[in-house]
């Protein structure tokens, strides 16, 4: 076999998409996307030049926050989010375990699993604001309707993963359990708890860690917490005051998983 | 292994010791006391009447969401379109800011980790902690309502979760094949392009994906703070009590999210 000229024995990366017809459309495809997604963005260049400067002086406000001003209803909000973040992850883990347990495939009958996965499925589709708008028109403003739209979406979020890790366990130990006669309660009690008890603790803090930043969220529809006050500040254009705010929500959430992988690698 | 001895000679075998079952107990106490307290605090100003009025408010808000109104169905088209170029632009835009980010922060590429790394790890910190929602609140008051906040929002808030499990998949690669690129004479530049990319390709491309699915979940309701798609639509029909409008939107948003999760689940699926 002849030698190819050293040109043309370059080494090339292969292509992602081996077929060239394909490959050049599927980019023309995207680039057809790109235009018309980006027709449709409306760029009002006056407004965009007024909001130059505010957009500064939020900048400027995150440099210099502004805590005192609204001193009062920040503590407020926090004291009414933290809260709120605790008692719903609380009883949504209380929830969740038995869901979990239900949905997982290897330790229930099939119309528990279709049950349990069924009302996961619900819990993880709605989203955490517009439940939070359907439970603050029936419930009335304030944390409680915020306690209520965490626990229900910490549900879906903790017993889908919970479910899926007990799937995932050692079967030997469980079959030895079994073997001693045991009843159902202790065979989930020695049996598959203590296999997932390491994840479920890591799952657990993380969703604390959501349920706090999500706390945020569901005050801007009503919901109680610190999304109420940051909702004004911002409404009001104080952006020093909105600053101080998300300031202390990043240190919140930095503190937080800190700590969570501080107990985390405790717990193994 | 703590063994209880009873005085008839019985000997019965206990999962932890009497000191290590004290302490658990203890740690359970104090859990519980905390969370009571939590609830005393968050429960101070809740009207009680109202809560258990709920069953007949929600009765009522029931009845009168039944049957969606169907016809409103092609004026939501507009929003709808308008919703999935804010998820997949800001997509684009978050990855485009969160790759050099992820660079920097991952211990084995950042050029210095004294400085830029902590600084890396911030930017994704401050990104993931703020939602998307709040993101987009903040650029309609300084943008104005439209679908640009949206866009931007949702990359604001994009760059830390993609930056993040960037980083930790940069942290992991297997050192050898950089090595070996190494050795062969390979600029900085080469060895990122032959040793490292390829060996992150199929988790950045499972990674925005997912984001990509996240992303059309969260812009059917930046509209309720003003910033473009659906969500105007939500907020306008909330706003005048349509209630069988809100449930069509509600319809219309559930089925947006489940396609664009079987398209994630297809695609990470075709590529992992």
């Amino acid at each position: 076999m002849r030698a190819a000229p050293a040109a043309a024995r370059r080494w090339r990366p292969p292509p992602l998409i081996a077929n060239p017809w394909l490959r050049i459309a599927v980019l023309a495809g995207a680039a057809l996307y790109l235009v018309l997604a980006l027709g449709t963005v409306e760029v009002n260049w006056a407004r965009l030049s007024d909001g130059w400067a505010r957009g500064l002086r939020f900048v400027s406000g995150f440099l210099e926050p502004n805590f005192s001003r609204r001193w009062d209803d920040i503590l407020q909000g926090m004291i009414e989010s933290l809260s709120m973040t605790v008692t719903s992850t609380v009883v949504g883990i209380a929830i969740s375990v038995p869901i979990g347990i239900g949905a997982a495939r290897n330790l229930v009958p099939r119309p528990v699993y279709l049950l349990c996965r069924a009302i996961i499925a619900v819990s993880r589709s709605l989203q955490e604001i517009i439940v939070a708008i359907l439970l603050v028109a029936m419930v009335g403003f304030g944390p409680f309707a915020g306690f209520l739209t965490l626990s229900f979406a910490t549900i879906g979020f903790l017993s889908k993963l919970l479910a899926e890790d007990i799937e995932d366990i050692d079967p030997a130990p469980v079959e030895a359990i079994r073997a001693t006669g045991t009843p159902w309660p202790s065979l989930i009690a020695f049996g598959v708890l203590p296999q997932v008890a390491p994840r479920l603790l890591g799952l657990s803090l993380y969703r604390l860690d959501i349920n706090f930043r999500e706390s945020a969220v569901v005050g801007i529809v009503g919901a109680g917490g610190i999304g109420a006050t940051l909702n004004t500040a911002i409404d009001r254009y104080e952006f020093d005051s909105a600053a101080a705010i998300l300031i202390l929500i990043i240190a919140i959430v930095m503190a937080s998983e800190y700590v969570s992988g501080l107990v985390r690698g405790w717990a193994k | 292994m703590p063994v209880i001895a009873y005085p008839e000679g019985r000997k019965s075998w206990q999962r932890r010791t009497p000191r290590g079952q004290i302490a658990v107990w203890f740690g359970w106490l104090l859990a519980v006391a905390f969370t009571a307290f939590c609830w005393r605090v968050m429960t101070e100003g809740t009207i009680w009447a109202f809560v258990w009025d709920a069953p007949t408010q929600a009765a009522d808000i029931g009845a009168r969401m039944i049957p969606p109104r169907w016809s409103y169905f092609p004026t939501l088209l507009k929003p709808l379109w308008d919703t999935l170029n804010i998820a997949t632009l800001g997509t684009l835009a978050a990855i485009a800011l969160s790759v050099p980010v992820a660079f920097l922060a991952a211990r084995n590429t950042t050029p210095s980790a004294t400085f830029v790394r902590p600084l890396a790890l911030f930017l994704i910190v401050a990104s993931r902690s703020i939602n998307s929602i709040i993101w987009a609140l903040l650029l309609v008051a300084i943008l104005g309502p439209g679908v640009l906040a949206g866009i931007i929002a949702i990359a604001l808030r994009s760059i830390g979760f993609i930056g993040k499990l960037l980083y930790e998949a940069i942290e992991e690669i297997d050192e050898s094949q950089v090595e070996a690129i190494r050795a062969t004479g390979a600029s900085g530049a080469q060895i990122l392009a032959y040793g490292i990319v390829p060996q992150i390709m199929p988790a950045f491309a499972g990674i925005s994906v997912f984001r990509w699915d996240i992303n059309i979940r969260e812009s059917t309701v930046l509209g309720l703070v003003g910033a473009g798609g659906i969500g105007l639509n939500l907020e306008s029909s909330l706003n005048t009590l349509a209630w069988p409008q809100v449930t069509l939107i509600l319809l219309v948003i559930l089925a947006t999210v489940v396609v664009s999760e079987w398209v994630s689940a297809k695609v990470r699926h075709a590529i992992i």
